[in-house]
């Protein structure tokens, strides 16, 4: 089979650990596009989810850090943070190994990427799970592109890596969902958490939602830093989606939510 | 300045609950636990003081620094604040990719 299901969503701590303290209607709002993507995740009969994610020092440091890495496990566990702190109960989240090794193998034809046989999940998978698949009955695959410790792989690189986990997808008989959560324009975990840039986000998704390569990839870090914030970073998973899927976007909801810290976001993307 | 011993302790805090157990002893046990890593005298007071503040200012990365105000019982609107004091303490973010980028006195999410 291939990809069955293509799409970005947020994934900020916020987004559970503090949804008491948000406005309830807006919560509410954004929360129900969040299921309503789950949803159509789940409508298309997936076997397993990639989520590509750019973690936050859950499982990789800065001692040995790599530019992509793929989880080949059977079984996972998360959250590693405080369940209060992130609203979401710790659980143990199914993988499949074998998957994971048969798209390893393909991925590393072109792009050289890290295995891993334990994963913790972050907020920056359990978040979007919360939604994706809350009764964790789905195999994930995790996917981690570095967007912490620079220096971060360039986003030329991270598209390629979406077109070999595409190539690698196409291989696979299984059914395939793809979903890369963070970004876009957010500067977490500083005193600045709650500011975006609406204009820098509504351009890119705009070239994300017309899968314009040139328009994504035209982003230097230095600019995306001082425009959008070390949360912008996070770019370069939506990038690896729109590679990967080749499709055009549809937005569910893009629309700052300041005390989760982000412009909270959920679109899919057509696969083509 | 050794940021990247601060930082490596916070990711083993972060993941480990035996080094969240003997930080949380503290006296002897947390100044051994502290002692195998490679830090100055400002930076094993801060971490053994749980000064967020000086934390920040001293570079260590937000999403490594966030997960060691909950374990300290600090709540979000005061960790963001202790941020603020610090850089009002000891002024601006030495290193790293999480510098300020507002007002002491702004609150873009309210708290």
């Amino acid at each position: 089979m291939s990809l069955v299901f293509a799409g970005v969503c947020s994934h900020a701590p916020g987004i559970t650990g503090r949804a008491h303290l948000a406005e309830p209607a807006v919560k509410d709002a954004f929360h129900a596009q969040f299921h309503r993507f789950g949803e159509a995740m789940r409508a298309t009969r997936p076997d397993a989810v990639i989520v590509i994610a750019a973690e936050h020092f859950a499982n990789f440091f800065m001692n040995n850090m790599p530019a992509y890495a793929i989880g080949m496990a059977d079984s996972y566990e998360g959250p590693i943070e405080d369940p209060k702190w992130l609203g979401i109960e710790k659980h143990a989240i199914p993988g499949d190994a074998a998957l994971s090794q048969r798209l390893i193998r393909e991925v590393m034809q072109t792009v050289d990427v890290a295995y891993a046989e334990e994963w913790k999940f972050d907020h920056g998978i359990m978040v979007p799970l919360n939604f994706l698949t809350p009764k964790y009955d789905l195999p994930v695959i995790p996917v981690n592109i570095n967007c912490q410790g620079p220096p971060l792989t360039p986003l030329h690189r991270a598209w390629a890596f979406g077109e070999a986990l595409r190539r690698a997808c196409d291989a696979a008989p299984e059914r395939i969902a793809l979903v890369g959560t963070g970004g876009i324009s957010h500067w977490p975990a500083t005193p600045d958490s709650g500011k975006v840039n609406e204009a820098w986000d509504a351009a890119f998704m705009q070239h994300w939602c017309a899968n314009d390569r040139t328009g994504m990839l035209g982003h230097t870090d230095e600019a995306t830093y001082r425009e959008a914030g070390q949360g912008g970073f996070e770019i370069r998973t939506f990038i690896a989606v729109a590679a990967a899927a080749r499709g055009r976007g549809e937005i569910f909801h893009m629309k700052a939510i300041p005390i989760f810290a982000v412009s909270c976001t959920a679109a899919t993307m057509s696969v083509e | 300045m050794s940021l990247y011993a601060m930082q490596k302790f916070l990711f083993a805090l972060n993941r480990d609950v035996e080094v969240q157990r003997r930080y949380s002893e503290g006296g002897e046990t947390r100044a051994a636990l502290l002692a195998a890593y490679d830090l100055n005298d400002e930076e094993r007071e801060a971490i053994a003081m749980g000064d967020i503040g000086k934390l920040y200012v001293l570079g260590c990365n937000g999403q490594l620094l966030m997960h060691f105000a909950p374990l300290l019982g600090i709540a979000w609107a005061d960790y963001l604040e202790a941020m603020r004091e610090g850089v009002r303490k000891y002024g601006p973010v030495r290193a790293g990719i999480y510098a300020m980028t507002t007002g002491t006195n702004e609150k873009v999410a309210g708290v």
